[in-house]
């Protein structure tokens, strides 16, 4: 009974955490008070379940719980009328199917929380543990170790924020038309964040970090599905998806970075990829493609072709020249040049990239000389491919890639 | 208390600032006190602006401290900044993002920089 209890408020915790913060600010406009009855209704679940059973709809009793709870506190507290006042609104009577109201019937006040937690206002660090704490339910310390700071760094990081968003006056609401997609496109950037923070992890990386992968595409799942009419989140959700899919083999036994070359493509996820295609032509189909869609596509296009050698790569070259009209950035350049290589041949990718070298921008980017090394390599000009790889290897920053660029320069020099 | 719904306001002190060659440039620009009077004009008809004023250069300030009996006074302004205050406005908005569309109306925004800087709530 205690395991399936355990396993009850861990799935809850998952699914309705936040919710029920969300439900709570709306409610109270007190994001610590907030969190904390939120932690507690986690905890008398824990207790009460065991006894009493597990409730028919936990998010429910969750909600209520801890809305209960935050009344009881802000009676308590109620010095002032501004704190009755709110505490009158918590009271409000249930009504019959209210607390399914209060689960699923107020969808937007996650939605809400996600648009002030990713306010441009905020600092870009500050949205991304103010989105991991309250709407993933990570805890401050996991939070710190997920991006290897102190605890009492993150701690501040995370009190100056919603000190600002109380003082400043950041308001709690989904943007008006006409802020909405500058908006939506902050919150899609610290999700992005977080996923490829958790995908960059390496395989011996602290746990939390490896999760923030989940994280991100559970919080992606949410808000695609809260803004059905935003392509640019579904194509979030499945570019992650398409992502996510390669996981089991992009690191082999030895701790090496696998290219997608090498991949064994039977052992992707292809219920996972099923739905990143599905996602992405869904979105596609509502005819404003933006840099996610066309990332996710790139993905697709790799994702779905049996064998690396049925690559269209044509079609990526096209895509990468969209991108780089959308995001005119030096590594959507290198990545074209690495793909209009495959399309036309390794000297048709190194023009480019010489373009790209003499430009600057890439300077002490690792995947520069990599790319340089195996265009060269492909070339047959090993000498020069093996002084680029040595390039990489300098500046290199994980041990995965540092692993497969060495054993690309002891190919290439033969030893 | 500022949620919407809730119908409270905060007030925001806009910090008007920029360096010489932003002071310049809005001085060489012929419709720009034009736009700032315009500006004022919109914000006040929408119930927005409480107070808009321009400053005098910095090395027109004095500034004052006391200590203990003594007045120690200094020609010029509190610190030696190459951004100086040029002015201030002061708006009371539904949140920070009426505040945020406000500033960003004003003429100055685009040679220099402005602060929002929320008031403490009494």
């Amino acid at each position: 009974m205690t395991g399936a209890v355990d396993a009850a408020v861990a799935r809850a915790f998952r699914e309705e955490w936040g919710q029920i913060v969300a439900t709570l600010i709306g409610l109270t406009g007190d994001w610590d008070l907030a969190e904390e009855c939120a932690q507690d209704a986690f905890a008398q679940a824990l207790q009460r379940w065991p006894r009493d059973g597990i409730p028919r709809r936990p998010g429910a009793w969750l909600t209520t719980t801890a809305r209960n709870r935050a009344t009881d506190r802000l009676r308590r507290e109620a010095v002032g009328a501004a704190k009755l006042r709110q505490a009158a609104m918590l009271s409000v009577p249930a009504e019959p199917g209210d607390d399914q109201a209060a689960v699923s019937g107020v969808p937007d006040d996650r939605l809400r929380l996600m648009f002030t937690c990713c306010h441009p206002a905020l600092a870009f660090e500050a949205r991304v543990a103010l989105t991991l704490r309250t709407l993933a339910g990570l805890t401050t310390a996991e939070i710190a170790r997920a991006f290897l700071v102190s605890e009492d760094t993150m701690s501040k990081r995370l009190v100056r924020a919603k000190r600002k968003i109380r003082n400043a006056g950041i308001p709690f609401r989904v943007p008006p038309a006409d802020l909405l997609g500058e908006r939506t496109a902050s919150v899609l950037g610290v999700l992005y964040l977080l996923f490829n923070e958790g995908y960059a992890a390496s395989a011996g990386a602290d746990l939390v970090r490896q999760n923030l992968t989940a994280e991100a595409i559970r919080l992606a799942r949410v808000l695609a599905a809260l803004l059905p009419d935003e392509p640019e989140a579904g194509g979030l959700l499945a570019l992650m998806l398409l992502h996510d899919a390669r996981r089991a083999v992009r690191i082999n036994a030895a701790g090496e970075l696998v290219p997608l070359e090498d991949q064994d493509r039977r052992r992707w996820d292809g219920s996972q990829i099923g739905e990143g295609v599905r996602l992405l032509e869904a979105a596609l189909r509502r005819g404003r493609p933006g840099p996610y869609q066309v990332q996710a596509a790139i993905a697709a296009c790799h994702s779905t072709a049996p064998g690396a050698a049925d690559t269209d790569w044509a079609q990526i070259a096209a895509l990468y020249g969209q991108l780089s009209r959308l995001v005119p950035s030096a590594v959507v350049k290198l990545n074209r040049a690495v793909a209009v290589g495959m399309r036309d041949g390794p000297a048709a990718g190194l023009a480019l990239l010489e373009q790209l070298e003499q430009g600057g921008e890439l300077a002490g980017y690792h995947l520069l000389p990599a790319t340089r090394a195996d265009l060269l390599r492909r070339l047959g000009r090993r000498d020069a491919a093996a002084v680029a790889y040595r390039e990489a290897l300098e500046l290199a920053p994980t041990d995965p890639e540092r692993r497969y660029l060495t054993r690309r320069l002891s190919e290439t020099t033969g030893s | 208390m500022c949620r919407d719904g809730w119908g409270g306001t905060v007030r925001y002190m806009l910090l008007i600032c920029g360096d010489d060659q932003a002071h310049q440039a809005m001085e060489g620009d012929g419709s720009f006190v034009a736009g700032c009077h315009a500006w004022a004009e919109e914000m006040r008809r929408r119930g927005v602006l409480v107070s808009v004023e321009g400053l005098r250069s910095p090395s027109d300030a004095t500034t004052v401290r006391v200590r203990g009996d003594q007045v120690l006074l200094t020609d010029g302004p509190f610190a030696d900044t190459k951004e100086v205050i040029g002015g201030f406005g002061l708006v009371e908005c539904a949140d920070l993002d009426e505040a945020l569309e406000v500033t960003c109306k004003h003429p100055a925004a685009r040679y220099g920089a402005i602060e929002i800087r929320p008031l403490l709530q009494t």
